[in-house]
This record gives structure tokens, C-alpha cells and sequence, in this order.
């Protein structure tokens, strides 16, 4: 990795306006912020420009903050194997709004888009077959997002009777216990019950 | 006589399938005997790693990782401690680094084993596999002397490796070495100058290195279409600069190449574990085995039967855990199927926010489609086989 990251960066920033908007350098790693809209027209620089070359496509997958007001982050990792560098590209999106899809650059995208949008409701506009793909026939839900429990909303079970696989509600005989073990003295903003007393006098 | 009517005919392959390497549906249209397209339907072993590991700390997630790729279990860890390790900027002394690599190898010999003997089974042989499972068996009892678990070892932990290894299970390493590379010469000597192994495997599922790249291949795949491209050479982790070994690459990127591979680098890897096992018994490989920082790796038993202190690391790290500083990392390893790579997010706290894991077989499979068409059945499962897929780290 002899490449200058930072000097890379600029570069990157210097050729796309309007596309990409920062990039950072952080843990040996370089990430530009690209416009959603625009993304194709990233991908395709990175992939042919002389000093970038980052033509094999490693990742690409959804992060969910549901506290913005565009929740998703859209992350591609692509690789240079003829500079031997590393970049990712970070765009923001929300539940409606599609981002283009990177099939026509990278076909290698198809996949992992479809995973994308199983998982976490992401749309992509223009992709050839955006269809559920880990997840079972006629699930629903995005299960990674953050609001969606950890134990789901159904469970399958073989019935006896019906001579075929049922789905039914999750019935838990112990509830599910997350403990939460951040030290009360330490990291944690909520009071604990009990303690608004202490300040009351 | 009318004009017959021809209609393309679908099949279903799998999902029980011997030569489907697990719960793949393929649904084949053919016309003929020739596949016109494939459609793979995946998830039948999704289980929601990643959505679990947010819920767990940081520790809690290394067991995830064994069963992803369960055929060499060491070697996913290895990414994820890795990208921890980053995050918190701990470093691995010598002597743990020396034991990942080793078993890392061993992990690789584990897979390479099962892939390159099955695939032959696939085509038709039989012998292979017994003669190879037997060998895998032995590794397995290595794994289990030091970890205690023969597949789901738990054993490389963000800091370094979980326990010391004996002396007595270094030699015995050793004495395995030259005995296995006889095996695979007889190995050899089974499948490399068959005439049905080569009429299945030659010219079959043949990739350029362009299409490589933008398929989003790693590991063997490339290397078999031309390109030197090895993480441990490219992009070294722990201590692969320090060791002598070479890459094989092949010159067609076909079936039968990259079988050539996975056999010359069971013999690389051999190589890596000798001087590995010189190197553990040098006096440069003494010493600990992880990071000696009691806020993140936990102290030994013995000092917490005297120590308050190490009383309380002890609970505190397996309760809470310990905090990882915000941030992100993409962390990679030369898997023995490819570029296994993980992307943790941290927020500050004990578990990570996401932790996105890019399998190797993922990338691959996807391209069966565009590796298929236009060949004939039968060479669905030879081009299946050498692509060395894994439902445990595909489905997740």
C-alpha cells in the first residue's frame, strides 16, 4: 500500500465535482461521500481513471441509522489490484428514494444489491432483477434494519395435522433478555429508576 | 408430419443434492443438454449472523464466525480479529501471530482437502475423498488440541490466540508435515493424469482475469485466470512478510487449473507450516500469546485466584466486555475460497453496530449464470465444485 491515500483522495474530489463530496482518511482506509444520484458516474471514474483502476468490486451493503432523516448509508468497497489501494464509497439514501444501480458498472453488484434491498428495504433504480434473495419465499420485513427484533415476528414448525410447514406468531416461553451492561457510572444517559430521588433533595 | 415443437425444459437442482455442497436450489433452463440460464436460489442456511452479532459483544461474536465457513472455521476468526483489533489498536505479540498463521494454514489444508476431493467425487471419482477425509480428520484432532473443539474452535480472539500450544502438539505438527505431502503426491497421482478427471475439468468453466475482477473474484479463481494476486503476499497481515513461500498461478482459468492450484498451495502451505514450527520453538517465538492488556484479553485463571484486580477484569470483560472506540475498518484475509473480509462499524460501546461480512463464495456462486451457459449438464456440478462453495458463509 504505497499509494498516498490523502493525495488520492483529492484527486478523486478534483475530478468529480458534484459527485463526491469528502473524502477522509481514517485507520489506513480512504472513503469518499459520493451523491447518491451520481453514484454510477463515481463508480465508472473509479474504474477507468489511470490513478484509480479499481476495477475489482469487493462490497457493497446497507448500514441503518434510524435516527437520520435519509436513514441508510450505501457502502462499496472496491479493490485496485493494480495499485494494491483500497477505497470506499459511502452514499446516503432514505426508504423511498431509490439509488441508480451499479449492475451496469460492475456486474458483480447484482447480488449484492438484491441483499441490500432484502435486508434493509433499500431500493436501486435499474436493476435488472431486484428481488428477494436471503430471506425465505414470501417473507416480509427487512430484517437488519434496526427496528425490526431481534427474535422476528414468525416462526415455522412442521404441522402434523396439515401435512405441510406452518407459520405461526412468535411464541417465546421465556421472554427475550437483553441485558443491558453498559456500568450505570459510565456511558449510559438514562437514569436508572430510583436515582431521579437522589437529585430531588 | 408437422413442425415439432421445441420448448426449453426446466429443472430443478438441489436443494438435496450430493453434488450441491449443501442447500443450493439451482433452477436450470435447458434446451437440450445445454444450459441456456441458471438461476440460484440461496438463503435455505440463512440464519442471521450479522443481525445477531449486533446483539452480542464483541467476544460474544467470534464463535459466529466458525459457522460461516465451517470447512476451515480458524480462518474466518482471523478477519474479524483482525478488524477488531484495528478499531482498538492493539497489536499481537510474535508468538500469537506465529500460531494464527499456522493454524490459518491448517485451515487451509482443511479446505483445500475437502474441495479438491470432492469436486473429484463430483466428476466421478471415489477414492479421493476417503483417502482425503482421512487426512483431514488429523487436522482436525490439531484443531482440537488447541481449542478443544474439532470444527468450532473459538480460538483466535480480537488480542491474539485464546490458549498456549503444548510442546508435544508442535511435534506432532511436524511429524504430520513430510508424511502429507506423500499423500498428496499419491493424491496426485490419482486425479492429475486421469483421463476422465481431465476430460471433465479441461477447457470447462473458463474465466478471463478481466471478468475475474469485475465479477469480483478472489483467491484461487484469480490466481487461476493469471494473476499473482495473494493477500498474504500483496497486503500482508500478522507475519506472512517474514515467510518464504510461493503463489501458483494458472494459465487458463479453467476447472482442471484451478484444481492445479489448490494442490500447490497445499504444498505452500505445508511449507509455511514448518517454518512456523521452527519459528515457535526459536527464542523469538517465546512469549505471550495475546495482548497483555487485562482491558481487553482476560486474565489467566491462575492470577485470579490471587489477584482482586484480575478478579475484576475477569468479570467485568465477560459481562460487559470491553468498549471499542467508534470508527470503521474493513479487515481482509486470504481465506483458502477467497477474499473473506469483514466491515465492523463501531458506535463506542461493548457490540459492534454492524458488522458486514463479505464472503468469498458470495461473489462467486453469483457468477454460475455467466459461468454456465452454453455448457453442457453434467458440467454444472464440475464448475460447482471448482468454484469451492460453502453454504455457511454464502446464506450467513
Amino acid at each position: 500500500m504505497s499509494v498516498n491515500l490523502t493525495e488520492l483522495g483529492e484527486h478523486i474530489l478534483a475530478s468529480l465535482p458534484g459527485a463526491a463530496k469528502a473524502a477522509d482518511v481514517g485507520l489506513g482506509e480512504l472513503t469518499i461521500r459520493a451523491e447518491a444520484g451520481e453514484i454510477v458516474r463515481v463508480l465508472t471514474f473509479l474504474r477507468d481513471d489511470a490513478r484509480c483502476r479499481f476495477v475489482c468490486f469487493i462490497d457493497l451493503c446497507g448500514v441503518d441509522y434510524p435516527a437520520r432523516e435519509k436513514r441508510f448509508d450505501v457502502v462499496y468497497h472496491l479493490l485496485s489490484p493494480h495499485h494494491n489501494v483500497r477505497i470506499r464509497v459511502k452514499v446516503e439514501t432514505d426508504e423511498t428514494t431509490p439509488v441508480p444501480s451499479a449492475t451496469g458498472v460492475f456486474p458483480a453488484a447484482n447480488w449484492y444489491e438484491r441483499e441490500a434491498y432484502d435486508l434493509y428495504g433499500i431500493l436501486f433504480s435499474g436493476h435488472p432483477d431486484l428481488r428477494r434473495i436471503l430471506t425465505d419465499y414470501g417473507f416480509e420485513g427487512h430484517p437488519l434494519r434496526k427496528d425490526f427484533p431481534l427474535t422476528g415476528f414468525v416462526e415455522v414448525r412442521y404441522d402434523d395435522e396439515e401435512k405441510r410447514v406452518v407459520y405461526e406468531p412468535v411464541r417465546l416461553n421465556q421472554e427475550f433478555r437483553n441485558f443491558d451492561f453498559l456500568s450505570p457510572w459510565e456511558g449510559t444517559e438514562y437514569v436508572l429508576p430510583g436515582d431521579e430521588k437522589a437529585k430531588a433533595n | 408430419m408437422g413442425e415439432h415443437q421445441i420448448r426449453n425444459f426446466s429443472i430443478n437442482f438441489g436443494p438435496q443434492h450430493p453434488a450441491a455442497h449443501g442447500v443450493l436450489r439451482l433452477v436450470l433452463e435447458l434446451d437440450g443438454e445445454v444450459v441456456e440460464r441458471v438461476d440460484p436460489h440461496i438463503g435455505l442456511l440463512h440464519r442471521g449472523t450479522e443481525k445477531l452479532i449486533e446483539a452480542k459483544t464483541y467476544l460474544q461474536a467470534v464463535p459466529y464466525f466458525d459457522r460461516l465457513d465451517y470447512v476451515a472455521p480458524m480462518n474466518q476468526e482471523h478477519a474479524y480479529a483482525l478488524a477488531v483489533e484495528r478499531l482498538l489498536g492493539i497489536t499481537v505479540p510474535k508468538r500469537g501471530q506465529l500460531i494464527r498463521v499456522l493454524y490459518s494454514e491448517i485451515g487451509r489444508l482443511l479446505s483445500h482437502l475437502l474441495n479438491v476431493t470432492t469436486q473429484a467425487m463430483d466428476v466421478g471419482a471415489l477414492t479421493p475423498p476417503l483417502w482425503g477425509f482421512e487426512e483431514r480428520e488429523k487436522l482436525m484432532i490439531f484443531y482440537e488440541r488447541a481449542s478443544g473443539a474439532r470444527m468450532h474452535a473459538a480460538y483466535f480472539r480480537p488480542g491474539g490466540v485464546h490458549q498456549d500450544l503444548p510442546n508435544k502438539l508442535l511435534d506432532d505438527i511436524w511429524d504430520f508435515c513430510d508424511p502429507f505431502l506423500k499423500v498428496l503426491d499419491d493424491l496426485e497421482g490419482l486425479l492429475t493424469d486421469n483421463r476422465i478427471f481431465k476430460q471433465r475439468n479441461v477447457d470447462i468453466g473458463v474465466v478471463t482475469l478481466e471478468e475475474c475482477w469485475k465479477w469480483g473474484f478472489s483467491g484461487v479463481m484469480v490466481r487461476g485466470s493469471g494473476a499473482a494476486w495473494d493477500l498474504r503476499k500483496a497486503q500482508p497481515y500478522e507475519c506472512y512478510e517474514e515467510l518464504e513461500f510461493d503463489i501458483p498461478v494458472g494459465k487458463n482459468g479453467d476447472c482442471y487449473d484451478r484444481y492445479c492450484i489448490r494442490m500447490e498451495e497445499m504444498r505452500q502451505s505445508v511449507r509455511i507450516m514448518k517454518q512456523c514450527l521452527e519459528k515457535l520453538r526459536s527464542p523469538e517465538g517465546q512469549g505471550p500469546v495475546s495482548a497483555t492488556d487485562h482491558k481487553i484479553v482476560p486474565p489467566k485463571r491462575s492470577e485470579m485466584k490471587r489477584s482482586m484486580e484480575a478478579l475484576i477484569h475477569h468479570f467485568k470483560l465477560y459481562t460487559e466486555g470491553y468498549h471499542v472506540p467508534a470508527g470503521e475498518v474493513y479487515a481482509a484475509v486470504e481465506a483458502p475460497k477467497g477474499e473473506f473480509g469483514v466491515y465492523l462499524v463501531s458506535d463506542g460501546t461493548n457490540k459492534p453496530y454492524r458488522c458486514k461480512i463479505r464472503a468469498p463464495g458470495f461473489a462467486h456462486l453469483q457468477a454460475m449464470d455467466f459461468l454456465c451457459r452454453g455448457h453442457m449438464l453434467a458440467d454444472v456440478s464440475a464448475v460447482l465444485g471448482s468454484l469451492d462453495i460453502v453454504f455457511g458463509e454464502v446464506d450467513r
